[in-house]
C-alpha cells in the first residue's frame, strides 16, 4: 500500500481574504468552477470567462428559483402501491411499512439526480456540504417522507442563516429520529443529540471546545419532549410539554455558568430551544471556527496549518459573526479571495466521489429517457449505487460525523481513494465509454462525439486535445503525455489533417465514408476520454 | 522440411498419410482433438504495428521487375546494387537498412508474405487501422478485435473472475498509447496497456520515475495518486513479479531504439514466466509521403532508419529469446494499415498504397517467400497500387489454427464466423511450402491477348489440378471481378476476360491456388 503520511510540503502562503485583484482568465474560471459544481461543461466555462470574478461568485451564489420536482413512485410496477400512482410524487403519502423501503431508495436516487442538474449554482454543493454536516442515514430514518422533508430542509437552508439552519435541524423529524430526540423526555433524559448538537453541529472538538459532560446532560433536558407526530402526516415534529423537563438547567462556566430557565405549556419547547441557541452561539468564535474550518476543508483544501488558521479561518470567522451567522457572504468572501486563488490552493483537492461520477456524466452528457420513470430512476440508481462502490452513498453518511474525508485527519481528501476505489472509479467511465447501461431497451451510453462538439475546434488533435485536457484536467500535463494522447488520434505520427479528413467525413452523413470513419471517429475518443479519464489528473480539483 | 516439421510435431497419422492429404484430414475429429489439446499451449504471438503505411515495395523489393520499376520509382528507388540479397530469393532483394530482418531470413527463422491487403482497399489510416484490427470486410465495421475474439474464446466470461489461479497474468499486455480495438473482445479490452515504455518502469519501481519531487500540494496529491494507480492495476503485483524475475541475455539490444526498447521488455516477461499469450508493440514513423530518402542517395533517409530500427529491434528481440530458451515458444508478425503506391510521388515519398508483404518469425515458420513479387506494369500512373495477393485474415487464420492450435470451427468463430484459406506460414500448418511451391501444386498463366484489349481479352491458365480462382485487380488494388473460380482437372484452359464497363487503364490479372499466385498485367485501351 501507499504511504499514508500526511502532506510534508508545507505551503508557505502569503496570500489571505484580501479580495483576489489579478486576472480573472480561463485558470482561474476553470478552478473557481472545479471547486463549486459537481462538474461543468464547456459551454459553462466559456460563459464564467464572460464575467468578472464577482459576477461570477454572484451567479454561483444565487440559488435555484424553484425547488426540484419531488422524488416518485419508481417503485410500484410489480406490486401496486394503494396510495400513489406509479409516476406519482409519494412524498404527501401515508406511512405504509411494504413501501417505506422502495421509497427510500427511490430518494436517494432522486438525491443522484440533483446532482445531474446542470446548474451555475453552488447551491447543489452545498447542499452536499450540509447533508455532511447535519448528517442522517436514509436507511436509518423510519419515515422516508421524513428523509425527504429533512433533504428539502438542507436545500432551503443551504445558502441561509447558520443559526436559524441549527434550530430547524434540531427540530427536524429526521433528525429527531436519527439521534433519538424524539425519545428524549424528562423520565428518559437521551443525550445523544445533545452532545453531536455541540460536538459536530455547532462547537467542533477543537482545543478551545471546552464544553463539559454535565453541559451534554443539560442541554438534553432542554430539549426534552421534542418528538415526531407519527399518528398524522406529514409526521412533522411536535412538542409533548408533558414530556419536558420544566426545570432551569445550568451550563458550566465554559457558556459563563448561564443559566438557561425552565418554562411550562405548549411553548415551552420553542422559548427553551431559542434560549439554549443563544447560549451555545454565545460561543460565536468556536463555533464560526468550527464551520469556516469545515468549509475550508471542502473547497479550498484540507490541511490547515497555523498560517491558515490565523490568517484565513479566524479572520473569516470573524465576519461569519459579524454578518449575523449568514453563510452567503461567508462564501462569497472565501471565493473572492486571494487565498483562493492562491496557487499553492489550486488542484489539490482528490475530487469527492459525487463530483467525480456526477461531474463525469456533467462534461460527458449521456442523455435521460423522458417519461419513462422506470429507466429514468434505475440510471439515477446506477449512478448513486456507483457512488456506494466508491463511498459516498447518497442519503447514507457512514454515521452522525457524515464522511471520512472530508474531517478524518492526517488522510482526509485522501481517503477517498484506495484499491478497491479507485479503478471503480475509472471503470464508470470506461463502462460508460465503451458499454453503456441498458433498460427497458434504452441505452444510457456517451455520444463521444458530442463530447468533442463541445470544445472549440474538435476538427484539429491539437486543439481538441488542448480544450479537453484544460477542461477536465486540473494540472497540465507533461509535453510527452500530450504526445501520447494525440498518438490515440493520430497513431504512429501520421499528419493532423488524417484526423480533420476522418472528424468532417463522421460529421457529414452525405460524405462516402461518413460510416466507417464515423466508427473509427468514435473509437479514438473513446479511447481517448477513457485515457484521460483515467489519469490521476481527473482525480483531482 | 516439411516431413521433418510433421515428425516433431508427433503425429504418426499425419505422416502417414503425407502432407496433401492430412490437410483435407484436418477436419477429422483426430485432428480436431489433437488442435483442441493445444488450444491452450504455451505459444506467444507478438505482433509489431508499423504504423502509418510501410513501403512495401521498398522493402521487400521485386527485382525481377526492377525495370518497370525504375520507370515508375524515379526518386525513392533504391539502387539494384545496394538491395541486400535473400538467400535462395534470387527475384527478390530486401532494404539494406533491414539487415537485422534479412539475416534471420537467411538463417531461416523469417515467413515472409507477398502482397498482404484485402479486396476492397481503403486508404484512410483509420479505416484501414480498424479493418486490420477487427479483421472486418472494408465494407463492414466490426466493433471487437480479432485477438479480442480469440482471448474470448480461450477465457471465456472476462473480465469477471480474471485474475485468477490459471490466469493469474494478463490476456494480452500493449506497449504505447490507448487501448487498441485488436484485443477489444466482445465483454471487454482483453489488453493490459502500458502507455509508454516509460510507463512500464513507472510501474515496476511503483511510482513516478520521473525523480520529481513534489513542491506543491496539487503535485503532492497527484504523486499520491499516481503511486496509488500503479498499485492497483489487477495485474500490476504479477506483472512487477515478472519482470523482477525475468532477464534479458542479448547484448544487441541497440540504444536510441523504441520499438528495441518495448520488445526487450516483452523478452523479460516472457522470461518472468507470464503466461500473457499476446503482445503488441508498435513503431511509427512509416506514413513516408514526403523526404522517404535521401536525395543523394536513396538507400539513406527516413525509411532506411525505420527498416534498421525495426530490423535491429527484431534480431535482438530473436536472439535473447534463443539465449533465454523461449524461442520455440513465440513468434513475431508485423502488419502495417496498407502499403504505398507504386509511383513515388513530387515529395520525395510516396502515398497510401494498397498490399504489402508482412513478415512472421521465429523458430516456429517455415522459412521463405509465400507468393510472388507483384507485377509491375511498364506504364504505371500515380494511383497505381499493388493489388492483394493474400487476404490478411488467411494471415490471421494461419496464426489462430497452426500457433494458437485452435480447431478450425474455433478459428473460424474467431475470423467473425467467416473461412480463410490458411498459408504454410508456420511448421505445423498441414501444408508445407515446399510442397506447395514445387511438388503439389504447378500453376502457370499465358499472356492475356489481345494486350491491350478492347472490350474483352483472353486468358489461359494451366495447374495439375484442384480449387483455382482468377481474378482481376484494376491499378488502384481494388478486386474488380472474380473471373473464374472452380474446382478443375489437372489440364489447361482458356477463360474470357470481360473488361466491359470498366475504365482504362491498367489491371492485373490473377491466379491463385493454395498459397501459389501468378500474375499478368493487362491493360484496357
Amino acid at each position: 500500500m501507499p504511504e499514508l503520511n500526511p502532506p510534508a510540503v508545507q505551503r508557505r502562503t502569503n496570500t489571505n481574504l484580501d479580495a483576489y485583484t489579478g486576472s480573472f482568465g480561463r485558470s482561474e474560471v476553470l478552478h473557481l468552477l472545479r471547486r463549486t459544481l459537481f462538474g461543468f461543461d464547456f459551454a459553462q466555462v466559456k460563459s464564467f470567462e464572460s464575467k468578472t470574478l464577482e459576477q461570477a461568485v454572484d451567479t454561483l451564489l444565487t440559488a435555484p428559483s424553484s425547488a426540484p420536482t419531488p422524488p416518485l413512485n419508481n417503485y410500484s410496477l410489480r406490486t401496486n402501491d394503494p396510495n400513489v400512482a406509479f409516476g406519482d410524487t409519494w412524498v404527501n403519502a401515508p406511512f405504509d411499512v411494504n413501501f417505506e423501503n422502495q421509497r427510500k431508495y427511490s430518494l436517494k436516487a432522486w438525491l443522484f439526480q440533483q446532482t445531474q442538474t446542470k446548474t451555475n449554482s453552488l447551491h447543489e454543493k452545498m447542499s452536499l456540504f450540509w447533508h455532511h454536516h447535519f448528517a442522517t442515514e436514509t436507511l436509518v430514518v423510519n419515515l422516508a417522507v421524513n428523509s425527504y422533508a429533512h433533504h428539502t430542509l438542507l436545500r432551503t437552508h443551504a445558502f441561509g442563516n447558520f443559526k436559524s439552519f441549527v434550530r430547524a435541524i434540531t427540530i427536524d423529524s429526521a433528525m429527531l429520529d436519527y439521534l433519538n430526540g424524539r425519545l428524549n423526555t424528562k423520565r428518559a433524559p437521551d443525550e445523544n443529540y445533545a452532545r453531536e448538537l455541540q460536538e459536530l453541529f455547532t462547537l467542533g472538538k477543537g482545543a478551545d471546545s471546552l464544553y463539559t459532560e454535565d453541559d451534554v446532560k443539560a442541554m438534553a433536558r432542554v430539549l426534552t419532549g421534542w418528538t415526531i407526530n407519527f399518528l398524522n402526516k406529514p409526521y412533522n415534529s411536535a412538542f409533548v410539554a408533558t414530556n419536558h423537563d420544566s426545570n432551569d438547567k445550568l451550563f458550566s462556566s465554559f457558556y459563563g455558568n448561564a443559566i438557561l430557565k425552565g418554562q411550562i405549556g405548549s411553548s415551552g419547547g420553542d422559548k427553551e430551544l431559542d434560549d439554549l441557541l443563544n447560549i451555545i452561539f454565545a460561543k460565536d468564535t468556536v463555533i464560526a471556527k468550527h464551520i469556516c474550518r469545515k468549509l475550508y476543508r471542502m473547497f479550498v483544501y484540507y490541511d490547515i496549518s497555523s498560517d491558515e488558521e490565523t490568517k484565513i479561518i479566524e479572520p473569516l470567522a470573524q465576519y461569519f459573526i459579524d454578518q449575523g451567522w449568514e453563510i452567503k457572504p461567508v462564501l462569497k468572501k472565501l471565493f473572492m479571495s486571494e487565498h483562493f486563488f492562491d496557487n499553492l490552493n489550486r488542484s489539490c483537492i482528490i475530487k469527492d466521489p459525487i463530483s467525480h461520477l456526477a461531474g463525469f456524466l456533467i462534461q460527458t452528457k449521456p442523455e435521460y429517457p423522458t417519461n419513462d420513470v422506470d429507466t429514468e430512476y434505475s440510471i439515477y440508481q446506477l449512478g448513486r449505487y456507483y457512488g456506494e462502490l466508491i463511498q459516498l452513498d447518497l442519503g447514507d453518511p457512514p454515521n452522525v460525523s457524515g464522511w471520512q474525508a472530508w474531517y478524518q485527519t492526517p488522510l482526509y481528501h485522501r481517503t477517498w481513494m484506495n484499491a478497491d476505489t479507485f479503478p471503480k472509479r475509472n471503470q464508470f467511465c470506461d463502462f460508460l465509454l465503451y458499454v453503456g447501461y441498458v433498460k427497458n431497451g434504452y441505452k444510457f451510453m456517451i455520444d463521444v462525439v458530442d463530447v468533442a462538439l463541445q470544445t472549440s475546434n474538435p476538427s484539429s488533435a491539437d486543439d481538441l486535445i488542448a480544450d479537453l485536457t484544460q477542461w477536465m484536467l486540473a494540472m497540465p500535463l507533461t509535453s510527452a503525455k500530450i504526445a501520447e494522447l494525440k498518438a490515440i488520434l493520430l497513431p504512429g505520427g501520421i499528419p493532423d489533417y488524417n484526423w480533420s479528413d476522418a472528424w468532417y467525413a463522421a460529421n457529414d452523413p452525405a460524405n462516402s465514408e461518413h460510416t466507417s470513419q464515423l466508427a473509427a471517429v468514435k473509437s479514438k475518443l473513446q479511447g481517448l476520454l477513457k485515457t484521460i479519464t483515467n489519469l490521476a489528473e481527473y482525480q483531482l480539483s | 522440411m516439411k516431413r521433418r516439421s510433421f515428425l516433431k510435431a508427433g503425429s504418426a497419422a499425419t505422416v502417414a498419410f503425407g502432407a496433401y492429404k492430412a490437410r483435407a484430414l484436418a477436419e477429422s475429429p483426430l485432428l480436431g482433438a489433437l488442435r483442441r489439446r493445444g488450444n491452450t499451449n504455451d505459444h506467444i504471438l507478438v505482433i509489431i504495428q508499423l504504423n502509418g503505411g510501410n513501403d512495401g515495395i521498398n522493402t521487400l523489393i521485386p527485382l525481377d521487375q526492377y525495370s518497370n520499376l525504375s520507370k515508375a520509382r524515379t526518386s525513392v528507388l533504391i539502387p539494384d546494387t545496394k538491395v541486400a540479397a535473400l538467400k535462395g530469393y534470387s527475384g527478390t532483394g530486401i532494404h539494406p537498412s533491414l539487415t537485422g530482418l534479412k539475416n534471420l531470413f537467411d538463417d531461416g527463422l523469417v515467413s515472409a508474405v507477398q502482397a498482404v491487403g484485402y479486396p476492397q482497399p481503403n486508404f484512410s489510416h483509420f479505416r484501414s487501422t480498424d479493418i486490420w484490427m477487427s479483421g472486418s470486410d472494408s465494407k463492414e465495421t466490426w466493433a471487437t478485435g480479432w485477438m479480442g475474439r480469440y482471448l474470448d474464446q480461450r477465457f471465456p466470461g472476462f473480465p469477471e473472475d480474471y485474475p485468477n489461479t490459471d490466469m493469474p497474468d494478463p490476456l494480452g499486455i500493449q506497449i504505447g498509447n490507448a487501448v487498441s480495438l485488436t484485443f477489444m473482445g466482445p465483454n471487454a479490452n482483453m489488453g493490459m496497456v502500458l502507455s509508454s515504455v516509460d510507463a512500464f518502469y513507472d510501474l515496476v519501481a511503483g511510482g513516478d520515475s520521473s525523480g520529481s519531487t513534489p513542491s506543491t500540494p496539487a503535485e503532492e496529491e497527484l504523486a499520491y495518486l499516481r503511486m496509488l494507480a500503479s498499485q492497483t492495476n489487477a495485474f500490476t503485483d504479477v506483472v512487477k513479479a515478472a519482470a523482477g524475475k525475468g532477464k534479458n541475455l542479448s547484448t544487441k539490444y541497440p540504444g536510441g531504439n523504441n520499438l528495441a526498447d518495448q520488445l526487450k521488455i516483452v523478452a523479460k516477461l516472457i522470461d518472468g514466466g507470464m503466461k500473457t499469450p499476446v503482445y503488441m508493440v508498435s513503431l511509427g514513423g512509416f506514413d513516408t509521403h514526403a523526404q522517404q530518402v535521401d536525395t543523394s542517395d536513396t538507400s539513406k533517409g527516413s525509411h532506411a532508419n525505420l527498416m534498421k530500427t525495426l530490423g535491429d529491434a527484431i534480431a535482438a528481440f530473436q536472439d535473447d529469446l534463443q539465449l533465454l530458451g523461449h524461442a520455440d515458444r513465440v513468434a513475431g508478425m508485423t502488419f502495417s494499415e496498407f502499403g504505398r503506391r507504386i509511383k513515388d510521388n513530387a515529395s520525395n515519398g510516396t502515398d497510401h498504397g494498397a498490399a504489402a508483404p508482412l513478415f512472421v518469425f521465429g523458430t516456429g515458420v517455415q522459412a521463405g517467400i509465400i507468393g510472388k513479387n507483384p507485377e509491375i506494369a511498364s506504364t504505371v500512373t500515380v494511383n497505381d497500387n499493388v493489388p492483394m495477393q493474400f487476404d490478411f485474415r488467411q494471415v490471421y487464420a494461419s496464426v489462430l489454427q497452426d500457433w494458437f492450435e485452435l480447431s478450425a470451427s474455433e478459428v473460424k468463430a474467431a475470423m467473425g464466423d467467416k473461412d480463410f484459406d490458411t498459408l504454410p506460414i508456420f511448421k505445423s500448418n498441414p501444408a508445407g511450402l515446399d510442397d506447395y511451391l514445387d511438388l503439389v501444386s504447378r500453376i502457370s498463366l499465358s499472356e492475356p491477348y489481345p494486350n491491350p484489349a478492347g472490350d474483352t481479352a483472353q486468358i489461359r491458365l494451366s495447374s495439375d489440378g484442384g480449387n483455382v480462382r482468377l481474378e482481376l485487380f484494376d491499378a488502384m488494388g481494388r478486386q474488380v471481378r472474380v473471373l473464374y473460380q472452380a474446382r478443375v482437372a489437372p489440364g489447361e484452359m482458356a477463360v474470357d476476360v470481360d473488361l466491359r464497363g470498366l475504365p482504362s487503364g491498367n489491371y492485373v490479372l490473377q491466379l491463385a491456388q493454395g498459397p501459389k499466385r501468378e500474375s499478368r498485367i493487362l491493360t484496357k485501351r
